[in-house]
């Protein structure tokens, strides 16, 4: 019986262990699913939040030399300004979602540490909407050369 | 006509599928062969049916046949005829299909291999695996039917998703779905043992082989999954911890637990319960990896393919686990433990522990995947855990396991003598002890990499005594070495195959714990002739130009890479499909056993002159494909049949 004993104290020991690393894990990277109107309505400073939303059409400003992408996020009551560093990721746009990852800051925007485009796979007739500027956009490039 | 035709081979394949599993199950139980055979033959009739619907809708991918909706959203005029093929299993409905037909061919193989053999077994499997199939033909007909007609016919699709344009695309849903498919043999052969009651270890013994095939091409299918994450999406890892990659990882670590846990019960008889509830976990997780990615329950980046058919696969998850679950309870007498554990310092007490910690990496993983869902559910908050959750609780978990596969193999059964711990391990435990120094030196100063790879070390000196052991016992009786060598690795196969999938593991780790702890990277903007500098190399900006290919537009930058001496030119790129609102990255990379130099093209000027550029030095990537070739091998070498031992 006390092999048996060992074996469930051994059990528990591990047991117990896994359920701290749990627990550290889950309290230390915990992100919050955030709206912008949520966000507004209790915005707590230094907290990490995924913050969803639409980018706001006239909003976008990216700037390459500095690598600084500011934009609005909207849910069509509110928006919440967004600041990030570096390029804006692929299926990235004005008025398409996105989800950003970061914190709210006490001056009052949305840092973002990582953003996420999202994109819809649903069934869109071909061609319609799609990069309405795209060739002149390949032509300008050809006619340049290097 | 196409539609009509398969929808209507799929409806027959259904009916004869229930009918088989009907028949297999009245058969043996009113004690009547024709039945059985009866239900053989509707197998082998899915078999052609799916393959039939399988073949038609490519035909119909090859044709451009608009008229189908699955065809008109996932291929277009310009698709290349090698992605038309690959979009067949590009979306939900294909792969649904794809899965039933694997499945088919499975049953299949069982039902020649094992007809005579399984004896009492066989019905009951077949009747199993015919139930799973009609599972899986009920989702085609009704949840996701992938011969619906589309009016009007549109002139041209929609197209793949560009993401998808890739060798890897091909070779990693296959892989893939051969592996959850293949799960199925042992799960069939479980539920087989307790229906009949004979839950001895003959289905241990003629699952375990199916079991590694099953667990080598899930393997493949991560790994290369891995690799396509790498060198397409364009953020410079292999391994994000999304939901979709957890479906995957989840039966893995089941799997590779159950894998060492037969090995007690063939051994010393134990475990018989432990060893059936890993396999129905094993292969209830596969369905719920089905689910998670294929419901579109939780958000993530790879749902591509967001569906309404989670209720039947939920539904379909609860029947199998309560049955499976009702049928543990039935037989729990006859499952009760023969052995005791002796020792705690014993091989069997060192397979627990592996399986404890392997099923506990399982959890946390499901935890950690299904948390966002649990608190929305509970508290009516979406909260998160990211990557830091996953790593934070996994990286023990994997250290610890890492120190297991060094002891496992060699330390005795029932009871190790001190004497024999010594004989085992002086030598392992001293040359990892030791090689924490040079390391040292060499740089390596996190605690959880000097750990890895002090534990690397000591696993492969392990390893390497049992080999050098080995060889010496047969040169002793008049071999040479080489085929020494050869004879051992041919001749005990399974262990030596295991012994080399674990050599892949560890380069694997060396691989991760290098990328995750040395790896740097820079994002700037460039005028052409400028050059950014990190880690040793020099980029430099040389220009655009654009192209036009197929099925997209192409603008393509030009970047010297330079390292003291000329490394090369990189071409990372940015494509635009019509179909896709916003332009996909096209990364480019030169791999190195050292590092990878890894560019992405950013935003750019429409003129050329100047463009936003992300640059990586990835440290020891290429080890972690290395290591996975290591194992898939080992892998092979273990499915090999056994050699009889010489009487």
């Amino acid at each position: 019986m006390r092999r048996h004993a060992k074996f469930v104290v051994g059990g528990a020991v591990i047991a117990a262990a896994l359920g701290y690393m749990i627990y550290a894990g889950v309290t230390q990277s915990a992100v919050y699913f955030v709206t912008p109107s949520e966000l507004r309505a209790a915005p707590v400073a230094g907290k990490a939040y995924r913050l969803g939303g639409m980018v706001e059409a006239g909003s976008l400003r990216w700037e390459p030399r500095t690598l600084d992408l500011s934009f609005a996020l909207g849910d069509g009551k509110t928006t919440v300004p967004v600041r990030h560093k570096g390029s804006p990721p692929d299926l990235f746009g004005e008025r398409r979602g996105a989800v950003v990852e970061g914190s709210w800051t006490a001056e009052g925007y949305f840092k973002a540490s990582l953003i996420l485009a999202k994109h819809s796979e649903e069934y869109k007739a071909p061609h319609d909407g799609g990069q309405p500027g795209y060739k002149e956009l390949m032509r300008t490039l050809k006619s340049d050369g290097r | 006509m196409i539609p009509e035709i398969g929808g209507a081979a799929a409806m027959v394949a259904l009916a004869l599928a229930v009918w088989g599993a009907v028949a297999a199950a009245v058969g043996t139980r009113t004690g009547r062969p024709a039945l059985v055979l009866s239900a053989q033959h509707a197998a082998l009739g899915v078999f052609v049916l799916v393959t039939a619907c399988f073949a038609l809708l490519t035909y119909a991918f090859l044709t451009f046949d608009f008229s189908l909706r699955y065809v008109a959203i996932n291929t277009n005029l310009g698709t290349p005829f090698y992605y038309r093929i690959t979009a067949v299993w590009g979306a939900l409905e294909g792969s649904i299909i794809l899965w039933a037909w694997m499945l088919s061919l499975y049953t299949l193989i069982v039902i020649l291999r094992h007809r005579e053999s399984a004896q009492e077994l066989y019905p009951w499997v077949l009747t199993v695996m015919l139930a799973v199939m009609a599972f899986f033909l009920l989702v085609i007909t009704v949840a996701a039917p992938p011969f619906e007609r589309l009016a009007p016919v549109p002139a041209d699709g929609r197209g793949l998703n560009p993401l998808l344009e890739d060798t890897g695309m091909i070779t990693h849903p296959v892989a893939l779905y051969l592996g959850f498919t293949g799960l199925t043999v042992p799960f069939a052969f479980a539920l087989a043992a307790l229906i009949s009651g004979r839950v001895g270890d003959a289905w241990i013994t003629m699952t375990r082989r199916w079991t590694i095939i099953a667990w080598y091409f899930l393997s493949l299918g991560l790994l290369i999954g891995g690799w396509w994450s790498y060198h397409v999406l364009g953020w410079g890892g292999y391994w994000a911890w999304d939901p979709v990659e957890n479906a995957a990882f989840m039966p893995w670590l089941t799997a590779t637990a159950l894998l060492h846990s037969v090995m007690i019960q063939e051994r010393r008889r134990m475990l018989k319960l432990w060893n059936l509830s890993l396999v129905i976990l094993t292969f209830g997780l596969t369905l719920f990896g089905t689910f998670l990615t294929r419901s579109g329950v939780i958000a993530s980046v790879h749902a591509f393919t967001q569906g309404s058919i989670g209720v039947f696969f939920l539904s379909f998850l609860a029947l199998v686990l309560f049955t499976a679950l009702g049928l543990l309870a039935w037989r729990w007498d006859a499952l009760r433990a023969q052995g005791a554990l002796d020792s705690i310092l014993s091989r069997e007490s060192a397979f627990l522990l592996n399986n404890v910690l392997l099923v506990a990496a399982a959890f946390t993983v499901f935890f950690g995947t299904v948390f966002p869902l649990l608190s929305e559910a509970v508290r009516g908050v979406k909260v998160s855990v990211g990557a830091p959750f996953f790593n934070q609780v996994n990286v023990p978990l994997f250290l610890a396991l890492m120190f297991l596969m060094g002891v496992g193999p060699l330390i005795a059964w029932r009871r190790a003598s001190l004497d024999s711990l010594r004989r085992n391990f002086v030598w392992p435990v001293a040359l990892g002890a030791l090689s924490a120094a040079p390391f040292f030196a060499l740089g390596v100063r996190g605690a959880v990499a000097l750990l890895a790879f002090v534990l690397t070390v000591f696993v492969a000196a392990t390893i390497s005594v049992d080999f050098v052991r080995a060889t010496r016992a047969r040169k002793r009786m008049g071999e040479r070495v080489l085929p020494a060598m050869g004879g051992l690795l041919l001749r005990h196969n399974r262990r030596y195959g295991g012994f080399v999938v674990h050599l892949g593991i560890l380069i694997v780790a060396l691989g991760v714990t290098g990328s995750q702890a040395w790896s740097v990277q820079t994002e700037t903007t460039l005028r052409r002739g400028e050059a950014v500098e990190l880690a040793g190399y020099r980029v430099r900006f040389e220009g655009l130009s654009a192209s036009e290919e197929s099925n997209h537009f192409k603008v393509t930058g030009a970047f010297t890479v330079s390292n003291g001496r000329a490394v090369g030119v990189l071409q990372p790129a940015k494509k635009f499909y019509p179909q896709e609102t916003s332009p996909i990255a096209g990364v480019d990379y030169r791999l190195g056993l050292r590092e990878d130099v890894y560019l992405v093209l950013g935003d750019f000027a429409q003129d050329g002159s100047q463009a936003t550029v992300k640059l990586q030095v990835n440290r020891l990537v290429s080890w972690i494909w290395i290591g996975g070739a290591v194992l898939t091998l080992g892998a092979m070498l273990a499915i090999l049949p056994e050699r009889k031992k010489p009487a």
